[in-house]
């Protein structure tokens, strides 16, 4: 059938069209990326390297997981000394009058020694009377005695030796450390830990907050990383665990975290963010920013995709 | 005067005739694989939503004990992967193509809000991937938003949250503007080559 030739607006002159099958192309695609899915799919799997549990952690490496606890009473950690969301320990990351952190406020409150330890073991002592009296203990002694208690603790901890799952230090005056540590460490080897760090007073849990925080704490989390190569030094947030592609479009979200003064400056994050923002905004509103523009019109990669129709121009 | 539906019915009329929205010719110009990819990273969004809607069915455990979960989670995976190969080929051809000229600017910018959308989407899927990647990530990534103030709202910690963003409300919001985006691109037509002395097919519109 003759059809006519598409016309343009107005008095504009006829441009030459040709036949065209939209849905065809779009059905050719979709089997087509079917296919090369399915083939993906089936000859490569996914990755799926299984979590991390509190259990694991504690029955891999007792010590890190002794030494962090340690450090969440003595209020050392990452986590305790963090600022908002978890806790007012920080002012956060600025830029001069900008202080997005701090603006938010504390809106996932948490307390490492408490949240950690002391309430976890308060649920364990029921019926253990020795776990019962180190935690008095330790909490009517002062700040200080504390202090000392948990840096000779911290200390020893460097030289600990690992036997049938107990940590074991040289003697010293630890007060009522040794204990809560042994018996934290007990639950924790036991899945216990993982439960009553996850509770929050009601039966469904989907907020792992907490969890995640105090094994961020410790060196075992961030040594699993690091053999995956997920490290922030190794583009670690657009890698995969295994050989698998990553969010490889993260790439230049993470290319900042490779140079200075991103790698360096204390507030390296908000710098990365507000470039990355910045960056965004430029691609949102390239049509209206000139150069931006028209740098198309200047590399002529353009002359290739449409080579066609400048072949047949210059044809006239 | 007329009803506001009659009004709606005939705007829409003039400015998308269903020769428009499906052609079934075109100008003589478009007759590059750039122009492929547009549709395939489309098709590659298709079997993103239908593997993702099963994987959604079934619990966010299902992939981990099961083979055929596995499969489906793999399906899902690699749609992904292929989703934004061909959707960064796409923004990459129409850049140099400079394809916001003759008023195609709003299609140009949905298209970047999609890009951006797009990554939180699949951002948030690897959060909800219940392994040690997305324990790690979730780590990692917690600092940047932390600084920028976000994570007191958009906690990467709390998988709930973002399972639930990730099965409806990213996914309901790219679909809506990838719709949004194939309207107006069938609404102003294929840009025209660069320093073309022919008129735009459709639109008329001052270049930006």
């Amino acid at each position: 059938m003759q059809r006519k030739p598409a016309t343009s607006q107005g008095s504009m002159p006829t441009i030459r069209t040709v036949p065209y099958d939209l849905l065809k192309e779009v059905a050719i695609a979709m089997v087509g990326c079917l296919v090369l899915v399915i083939v993906l799919a089936a000859a490569l799997s996914s990755p799926d390297v299984p979590s991390v549990t509190i259990q694991s952690w504690a029955q891999a490496d007792p010590v890190d997981f002794t030494t962090t606890a340690a450090n969440e009473l003595a209020g050392s950690t990452t986590s305790a000394g963090y600022g908002a969301p978890y806790n007012n320990a920080d002012a956060g990351q600025t830029l001069g009058p900008i202080a997005p952190s701090k603006w938010a406020g504390v809106r996932q409150p948490v307390d490492g020694a408490n949240d950690f330890v002391i309430n976890p073991l308060t649920h364990a002592s029921v019926g253990d009377s020795q776990l019962t009296t180190a935690l008095t203990a330790f909490q009517a002694a002062s700040d200080t005695q504390k202090t000392g208690w948990l840096t000779a603790y911290a200390k020893a901890l460097g030289d600990a030796k690992v036997q049938d799952g107990k940590v074991t230090v040289a003697s010293g005056d630890y007060g009522a450390v040794p204990v809560l540590m042994d018996r934290l460490l007990t639950v924790a080897r036991s899945g216990g830990l993982d439960g009553l760090l996850l509770s929050s007073g009601h039966f469904y849990q989907t907020d792992f907050t907490k969890p995640l925080l105090f094994m961020a704490d410790g060196s075992y989390l961030a040594g699993l990383a690091d053999q995956q190569h997920l490290s922030g030094s190794q583009w670690g947030m657009m890698n995969e665990t295994g050989q698998y592609p990553g969010q490889s479009w993260l790439w230049l979200y993470t290319v900042w975290y490779q140079i200075p003064p991103f790698n360096t400056a204390p507030n390296g994050d908000l710098l990365v963010i507000i470039l990355m923002g910045v960056l965004t905004l430029g691609l949102l509103l390239v049509p209206f920013i000139p150069g931006l523009r028209d740098i198309p019109r200047l590399i002529p990669i353009y002359r290739l995709i449409w080579r066609r129709y400048y072949q047949e121009e210059a044809r006239g | 005067m007329s009803s506001w539906t009659a009004r709606a019915r005939e705007g829409m009329a003039k400015r998308l005739p269903m020769e428009n929205l499906l052609p079934d010719r075109q100008p003589y110009y478009v007759g590059s694989w750039v122009y492929v990819f547009g549709v395939v990273t489309i098709a590659a969004l298709v079997l993103t939503v239908l593997s993702g809607i099963i994987l959604a069915l079934a619990g966010p455990d299902w992939w981990h004990i099961s083979a055929a979960g596995r499969f489906f989670n793999s399906v899902h995976f690699w749609s992904v992967q292929v989703f934004f190969v061909f959707m960064v080929l796409h923004l990459w051809g129409q850049y140099f193509m400079a394809s916001w000229r003759g008023g195609r600017a709003t299609t140009w910018m949905i298209g970047v809000v999609i890009f951006a959308i797009s990554i939180a989407a699949a951002f948030t899927g690897y959060l909800s991937q219940q392994n040690f990647a997305s324990q790690w990530i979730a780590v990692s990534a917690k600092d940047a938003l932390n600084a920028a103030g976000l994570g007191a709202f958009f906690n990467v910690l709390n998988f709930g949250q973002m399972y639930g963003i990730h099965v409806v409300l990213l996914p309901v919001a790219i679909i809506v503007l990838v719709a949004l985006h194939i309207l107006w691109v069938r609404m102003k037509g294929v840009v025209q080559p660069i320093e073309s002395p022919r008129p735009p097919t459709r639109s008329t519109s001052e270049e930006v």
